[in-house]
Parts: structure tokens; C-alpha cells; sequence
């Protein structure tokens, strides 16, 4: 194959979405191409197109979606062709993997019969034919013990080992190019090295070509050879990695590689008083048993977890999903029965039911991480925000709570004037925004925050960064901080716990722990988050 | 600060960009959907007949014309002319006066007659003692007093939808038996909508055991046979039909308790809950702010399918001579009397079916509309 010819050019292209409020232009005229095994990344915020050309090329559209100008394969023009001739080609030379791997495997088949009936169907295999190919794309994709997995279903299958599936599903047809749609997006960051390690080990074994669509640009430095930068559906700036990074010239890339969150916290001094105590916290889910039965099975989520946190202070709980940072911070707030003494200033607030709990709800505030989910869809912001006063301020009258909602909009930086709205009208950093409000409003002095940066983009997230900075200078505020993102917790922590399935591994001062990390886990967590190139150029080992 | 300019993803993501509601939203889908907006006519025709058909109709539902039992439909007025006439001759033969000519015209009888004596102004009463005419007079004499011309009233009616078996106007009982099934279907269906959403809400929200006892509470009522709860009520507290749907409505809640503990649990999970429960309000603030709202849409779905539901039920009911009292009537009543008289009188069964099954049609419809409109995920 020769390598530098050129298999996939997008000229053009416009995709169009007819709404009730008219058409919404995605993508305004974008040309791209890619070249045989070359890996080619598309980096955008949310809403910038950058998967609705994908969907476009791919006959994947919105049923109001509409796309016009051209897409070719090899000289063959995809757009507006037949469904028939287009499937010859999608699924076999160009195939697609998505960033969701935990809905895009049907939950009612084995692993075996999902690889296989493509293999089928498109390769005209026998079917012992077939689960050999299957078994082998399994082995490629170095899932362990691969024999066995044939026979799992979806949800026996960890997330990355999901994604692995989904690759090998995208490589049974020997594809020419791979479009991958922020694969990684819903990993933890070393399961995502691995993925991206795997992808880029399949690449050289395979040579097919590779196109990346994603926001997180540590992925791109990594992992890609030239680069498109897209922003309100057209390209601002295209180039190679190199150049991008290093000499970018739009303001646009300038700004969004300038999005890293930076700085850091300095600890408070020991003499400090002590606001929260938390002594051998643990929580204990149990599930099963029925109406007449005891419980059948138990999860220990958070074992033995001791912390203190000091006025002024920002605790940072680092680890994977799964490692119960936010359960932790349920516990502590008493949102989830749990075992173990926790005190607030003095007062022991440990198992404390709700109408006990109610007076300290007032100073310990939570923001939880979807911006989407955590306010109430038939609520105004105005209500959302003051909906607190109402319980700890019974005495406000309407309009003393609307003014305090009016402050509480100025002092996160939106307009008073949305307080009228509803949630849905606004962008996910303007949603975190007014989560902020409602928590603020109430004027806490520590405030637990949930992934609060983890759903949003890398600039609305510098400013949600910026956003608690100042918060916590203005009024003293406490943060108990949980994350999976390293980058933030270093710009916004002043002390650091890293925990694994339940408990410590390791916890001091942000800048000793990040310096110096003691415990293997911490660093790799560390390599993957900060030294991706490195990681990528190890051996694949089989594990996810 | 502020980030305005991540409003776009929102706007190329094909969401509403301003100042619209979840219900605008909902309302402007609605507004495409031909089927439902036709149906919303139809009802909300249904429910002004219903409130204002029976104080504008010319008959009164209770009323029994004992002359025009079992009148097939039709647009003429009762009695015909030509019923008119022989009629009036048969009144006047009586009379030994000359009838020089009858006429009708419209409402009132024209009679000229003459004599060879002087005739006598009582002759009219021999007109007034038929049945059809009514306020028989003198117009006009003439100078010998030998020849009259009386005007008589006939009483002329209409039943443009025919008269039942008692001789009672078919229209104005259809009216009335709008009313009667809408506001019967509105009693239960409110009662179902308050008792259930109470019931489910509480329960998914509370959880565990107190879940468990109240779906258990749910599920002995779902085993009771409708039919012998509804004979039992009536041998208890007699046919009072507004007790009846009270009762109805309080046994069809249970699809509607089951409906709002589901979503109930999905929502109990929500961040948005949570973010109340830190916020330290309490059960009754967040059942009441956050739980309740955001079951409505589906509570409203169901509730358009359960009017139907419920009026069809009272026809069954009224159908084996459990539901409402005479002269009071309903939609299954009168087809229960229609299919009685199928035969002799077919526009008995076919008017009030009609009027039934488009009622039921536009519930239906608007049902299917509204759940498409307030959750566009399951297109």
C-alpha cells in the first residue's frame, strides 16, 4: 500500500439540521483528507461538529440532519449513496468505533455472536469459520483469556475490555481507516493509555489509517501525526502536530492549548482550626434479599478512610472510577449511611438522620458532577438557586430570596436576568455555574465538589477552576475536591488522597504527592495522566 | 466570565435555543401532530356540548312525548303536514261547517269555513280538543257572519336524532350523557390521579420495607374482581353515581401508583434529588418540588388514556344496569337500549355509538399525541 495516498477526502462538506427554530448549521463547509496510515485527529469543544461530519460521511445523520457536498473513498463519492453500496463500504473499509462502550454492545449476546454475525454477514464466513476470526480478533486486541470472554456477555466485560471488543468488532473486515470517536472519552485515564497504546500497536501491525476525534488534546500530542482543529463547524487551523503545538497561529488553538489548568494551592498553615474530622469512615452497600430475607451480598465502598480538613483548605481525592472518592463524599455529608465518626466543629454529626442533619446542611454544601443531571428540569434557575433558603431561611420573603438569587448569579458570573429560565436552556459550564449558585447562596463553609469539571470542556473548565479560586478566597470556603482529572486536582488541591477500590493508597501535600509519588498505583496513574507519549511506546501487555 | 459562547454547542446540538419551556416544547410538537390537534377540537366541542348542549337543546332530556315514541331521525318537523291536514279535517268534519281550504303554514293551522247560518265563534273549540292544535281562534269574520277563518297553533317538534323507546327526545339524552360520561370520567380519573400519585410517589421514595408493604396493598386490590367490587358498592350504598366513580376512581389508581413509583425510583436516583437531599430539604419538599413535577408528563399520558378507559367502564357498568338512574342517562345506557332495539330502531344504537367512539377516538389520540410530544426519545 502506498503510503502516502491520499484514501479519504472530505470536500466541502455542510451538514444542516432543520429545528423548530429553523436550520442550525453543524458543520459550514469543512475539507479534510486522510492519507494511507497516517493518523489524523479532529480537536474540538463540544458542539463544534467534529462527529457530525463523521455521522455525515458515514450515512449515520439525525433523521433532520442533512448533508451536502462530498465525501470520497478511493474516488468512490459517499454522500447520497444508495444504502446498499454504501454498506459495502462502512463497515468493512471504514469502520466507525464510538465513545459510549457501555450501550454500543447489545446487552442480550454473547461477545462471540456480536463479533461473528458481522464476520458473516459482510465476509460470508461459515460460522466456525467465523468464532475462529472472532477468537483471533480477541487475541489481537490482547483481551485475557480470550477463549473464555467468546462466551461472555456485554456486562461481564469491564469498560476498556468493552472498548477492546468494539475495536476488534471494527477490525474483523481489514479496514482502511478507523474513525474513532473519543474512544476514551468515558475511561479512567490508564485504561485509556492502554486503549490508545493498542490502537496505535494495531496501526503499525495492520497499517490502516486512523482518524481521532477528540477534545482532550494530551491525546492528540500523543497519539497523532497531523491535526485539524475545528471550532462552530469549521476548521480554524489544520497542520501537523508539531506545528499545531508548538507554533500554533489562530487564537483559537492558542486558547484552547492555553486551557490546561495551571497554578496551585499552598497548603494552610497546621496551626489552622480543624472544621471537619472524619475518623474510619466506611460504607457498606448491600443488595439482594427480599421482603422476607436478609441481604444477600455486600460491597465494601469506602473502607477505613480517615481525614481531616481545616478551614481554608482544599482536599483533593484522586482515583478511578469505581474507587469510591464520591461515595466518600456522600458519607461524609451523611447523604449515605455509613460507619465511623465524623465531626464538624466539634459537633459529632456521625449517623445523624435527616431532620438532625438539617442545621449543618447549611455550612456543608455539595456540587455534584453532572452539570445535567444535578438540577431539577421543572424548576427556573431563580427556584434551583433559593430552593435552600427556603429550608434554612423559612423567614425570606419571596423578594429577599430573589435578590439573593440575583447576587448569587453575579457572584458566579452569569446574568441575573436568566434566573427565569430553565436548566435545559443553558451549557453545561453555565449548569455547573448555577449548581455553584445554589450551593454559595447558602454561604457553607465547606463545600464538597464531585467531579464538578469532569463533564465539561477544557476552557469552561479553566473558568469553572478560576470560578472556585475565587469563591474560596472571598469567603474562607473549604473544598473537599474529588476527580479522576490529576491536571485539576494539582491546580486546585493543597492536599492530596489517592484512593483504590475503597481505601487509601496514598495521601500528603499536593506538591510532595505529585513530586514524589510513593505508591505504584499513584504513578501510573501520574504516567498516564501527564506522560502519555511514554506510555504509548511501551510494549502492550494483555490486560484492561 | 460568563461563558455565553458555549451556547452554540447547544445550538448545533438541534436543542431550543430561548424562552421555551419544556411544555412550549411539548405544546409546539403537539401542534404537528395533526391527529391530536383534531382530537383537542373534538374534546373540547365534547366539553362545551357536555356543560351548555342540554340548557340550549329545544327538548328537555326527561321529557316524554307520548305521541312520537320510537320517531326514526329526521329533519322534518313532528307531525308531518300531511299528518296535519287529514287530522284537521277529521277535527272539523264535526264542525257540519263548509271547509272551503286548510293550509299550514309553519306552526300555525289556517282554516277558512263556511256556513248557511251564522256561525258560531265556539267551532274553535272543537279544534282545541285535539292534540296538535292548540290556541285555536277566530281571524277573521265576515259581515254576515257566515263565513270564518281560524288560526289554530300546531305544536311542531323536531328530533333531528329521533326519540327512544319512552318517547323522549334522542338529542338532548345524548347531550346529557355527554355530561354525565365526561364528568364522570374527569371524578374518577382525579381521584385515580390524587390517590395514585401520592401512593406511588411515597412509596418509591421512601423505598425498602414501607415500598414493599404499600405494592403488596397494591397488588391484593389488583386481585379483586372490578365487576364484584362494583356489584358490592352498589348493594352497599344503593346506584348514586357519583359514589360509584368515586369507588371507581379508587380502584383505578393502581396502574397509576405503579406508573409514578417507577419513575419515582428513576428520579429518587437523579443528581438533582440528591442535590435537594444535601440541600437539607425534606421528604415532603422534595416529593412535592422535584419528584411530582417531573412524573407529569407520563401522569398525564396516563391520565388521557384512563378518561377513556373509565368512561368505557361506566358504559359497561350502566350496560348491566349498575351505573346511573333514570331518567338520568348515559352513553352506555343508551346503547345498551339501542342494541335493545336494533331492529325496530337502528338510529337508537348509531347515534349514541357514534358520539361515543369519537369521544373515545380524540382521548385516545390526544393520549398518543401527548406521550410523543413530552418524551420525543421514544421516536
Amino acid at each position: 500500500m502506498n503510503s502516502g495516498e491520499r484514501i479519504f477526502d472530505i470536500r466541502n462538506i455542510r451538514v444542516t439540521f432543520d429545528t423548530p427554530d429553523g436550520p442550525v448549521k453543524a458543520v459550514r463547509g469543512v475539507d479534510m483528507h486522510v492519507n494511507a496510515g497516517e493518523t489524523v485527529a479532529v480537536v474540538g469543544e463540544s458542539g463544534s461538529g467534529k462527529s457530525q461530519i463523521m455521522m455525515a460521511t458515514m450515512g449515520l445523520l439525525a433523521s433532520n440532519g442533512r448533508a451536502e457536498g462530498s465525501v470520497t473513498y478511493r474516488g468512490q463519492e459517499l454522500i447520497g449513496l444508495p444504502r446498499e453500496r454504501l454498506n459495502r463500504i462502512r463497515g468493512a473499509k471504514i469502520t466507525m468505533i464510538f465513545q459510549e462502550p457501555m450501550t454500543s454492545l447489545d446487552p442480550l449476546y454473547t461477545i462471540e455472536r456480536q463479533i461473528s454475525e458481522p464476520i458473516m454477514v459482510h465476509g460470508g464466513l461459515s460460522a466456525s469459520a467465523a468464532r475462529k476470526k472472532a477468537l483471533e480478533l480477541l487475541k489481537l486486541v490482547h483481551i485475557p483469556d480470550p477463549e473464555r470472554r467468546l462466551k461472555s456477555y456485554p456486562h461481564e466485560l469491564s469498560g476498556g475490555q468493552r472498548q477492546r471488543v468494539m475495536i476488534a468488532m471494527a477490525l474483523a473486515n481489514d479496514p482502511d481507516l478507523l474513525i474513532a470517536d473519543e474512544p476514551t472519552t468515558a475511561l479512567d485515564v490508564t485504561i485509556q493509555a492502554e486503549i490508545l497504546r493498542l490502537l496505535a500497536e494495531l496501526q503499525k501491525k495492520l497499517g490502516m489509517a486512523i482518524l481521532f476525534i477528540t477534545h482532550d488534546l494530551r491525546i492528540v500530542e500523543a497519539f497523532a501525526s497531523r491535526v485539524y482543529v475545528m471550532q462552530k463547524g469549521e476548521v480554524v487551523e489544520e497542520g501537523t502536530t508539531d506545528d499545531i503545538f508548538h507554533r500554533p497561529t489562530k487564537a483559537y488553538t492558542k486558547m484552547l492549548l492555553a486551557a490546561e489548568p495551571e497554578g496551585s494551592k499552598s497548603p494552610v498553615s497546621a496551626g489552622t482550626p480543624i472544621l471537619l474530622d472524619a475518623n474510619k469512615v466506611s460504607v457498606t452497600f448491600s443488595s439482594g434479599g427480599g421482603f422476607f430475607s436478609r441481604s444477600a451480598f455486600e460491597l465494601k465502598a469506602v473502607q477505613d478512610v480517615t481525614l481531616t480538613l481545616r478551614a481554608g483548605q482544599t482536599i483533593g481525592i484522586v482515583g478511578e472510577s469505581g474507587s469510591g472518592k464520591s461515595t466518600l463524599g456522600r458519607a461524609i455529608l451523611q447523604l449515605l449511611p455509613s460507619e465511623g465518626r465524623v465531626v464538624y466543629q466539634g459537633v459529632p454529626i456521625q449517623g445523624l438522620d435527616r431532620a438532625g442533619m438539617r442545621p449543618y446542611r447549611r455550612n456543608l454544601q455539595m456540587v455534584f458532577q453532572d452539570p445535567y443531571g444535578s438540577l431539577s428540569p421543572r424548576m427556573t434557575v431563580g427556584e434551583i438557586i433559593t430552593e435552600g433558603l427556603l429550608v434554612h431561611e423559612p423567614t425570606l420573603s419571596a423578594r429577599e430570596r430573589e435578590e439573593a438569587a440575583i447576587k448569587a448569579l453575579e457572584e458566579v458570573g452569569l446574568d441575573p436576568i436568566m434566573r427565569n429560565r430553565f436548566p435545559h436552556e443553558f451549557s453545561g459550564g453555565q449548569r455547573q455555574r448555577i449548581a455553584i449558585a445554589r450551593a454559595v447562596v447558602l454561604k457553607p463553609t465547606v463545600i464538597v465538589l464531585d467531579e464538578p469539571t469532569s463533564a465539561l470542556d477544557r476552557s469552561v473548565q479553566k473558568q469553572i477552576i478560576n470560578l472556585l479560586r475565587r469563591l474560596q478566597e472571598s469567603y474562607g470556603l473549604s473544598y473537599i475536591f474529588i476527580s479522576h482529572d490529576l491536571a485539576v486536582v494539582k491546580a486546585l488541591a493543597d492536599y492530596t488522597i489517592v484512593m483504590k477500590t475503597g481505601r487509601v493508597v496514598e495521601q500528603g501535600p499536593t506538591e510532595e504527592v505529585f513530586r514524589d509519588p510513593k505508591s505504584d498505583y499513584t504513578r501510573a496513574l501520574m504516567r498516564a495522566a501527564f506522560n502519555l507519549k511514554e506510555v504509548l511506546k511501551r510494549p502492550t501487555e494483555a490486560h484492561a | 466570565m460568563t461563558d455565553i459562547a458555549t451556547n452554540t454547542p447547544e445550538v448545533a446540538a438541534g436543542a431550543p435555543v430561548k424562552g421555551r419551556s419544556l411544555w412550549a416544547t411539548a405544546m409546539m410538537r403537539l401542534r404537528r401532530n395533526k391527529a391530536a390537534m383534531a382530537s383537542l377540537v373534538i374534546l373540547v366541542v365534547y366539553i362545551l356540548a357536555g356543560l351548555f348542549g342540554p340548557m340550549i337543546s329545544p327538548h328537555h332530556y326527561a321529557t316524554v312525548y307520548p305521541d312520537y315514541v320510537r320517531v326514526p331521525a329526521s329533519l322534518e318537523a313532528y307531525p308531518r303536514e300531511d299528518e296535519i291536514v287529514p287530522q284537521a279535517e277529521n277535527v272539523l268534519a264535526r264542525t257540519r261547517l263548509d271547509i272551503n281550504s286548510i293550509e299550514v303554514d309553519g306552526n300555525t293551522l289556517r282554516v277558512e269555513a263556511s256556513s248557511e247560518r251564522e256561525i258560531d265563534p265556539r267551532v274553535t273549540r272543537y279544534l282545541d280538543r285535539s292534540d296538535i292544535f292548540s290556541n285555536a281562534r277566530i281571524t277573521e269574520t265576515s259581515a254576515d257572519g257566515r263565513s270564518v277563518v281560524m288560526e289554530a297553533d300546531v305544536e311542531r317538534l323536531r328530533f333531528i336524532f329521533g326519540t327512544d323507546g319512552n318517547g323522549r327526545d334522542l338529542l338532548a339524552r345524548i347531550l346529557i350523557s355527554i355530561r354525565i360520561s365526561l364528568m364522570i370520567g374527569a371524578l374518577a380519573t382525579g381521584v385515580a390521579l390524587i390517590i395514585g400519585v401520592a401512593w406511588g410517589a411515597t412509596a418509591g421514595f421512601l423505598g425498602g420495607r414501607v415500598d414493599n408493604v404499600m405494592m403488596r396493598v397494591v397488588d391484593i386490590l389488583y386481585a379483586l374482581p372490578f365487576t364484584f367490587f362494583a356489584i358490592l358498592l352498589v348493594v352497599f350504598f344503593g346506584r348514586n353515581v357519583v359514589l360509584m366513580f368515586i369507588a371507581v376512581g379508587a380502584v383505578e389508581w393502581l396502574d397509576m401508583a405503579r406508573i409514578v413509583r417507577g419513575q419515582t425510583i428513576s428520579l429518587r436516583r437523579r443528581e438533582f434529588v440528591q442535590a435537594a437531599e444535601a440541600l437539607g430539604v425534606s421528604s415532603g419538599g422534595i416529593l412535592r418540588r422535584h419528584i411530582i413535577p417531573n412524573t407529569l408528563g407520563p401522569v398525564i399520558i396516563y391520565m388521557t388514556l384512563l378518561i377513556p378507559k373509565v368512561i368505557l367502564l361506566e358504559s359497561f357498568l350502566s350496560f348491566l344496569g349498575l351505573g346511573v338512574q333514570e331518567p338520568l342517562t348515559s352513553l352506555g345506557v343508551l346503547i345498551s337500549e339501542g342494541a335493545r332495539n336494533m331492529r325496530s330502531a337502528p338510529y337508537m344504537l348509531l347515534y349514541p355509538s357514534i358520539a361515543l367512539t369519537l369521544l373515545l377516538f380524540a382521548l385516545n389520540f390526544l393520549g398518543d399525541g401527548l406521550r410523543d410530544a413530552l418524551d420525543p426519545k421514544d421516536r
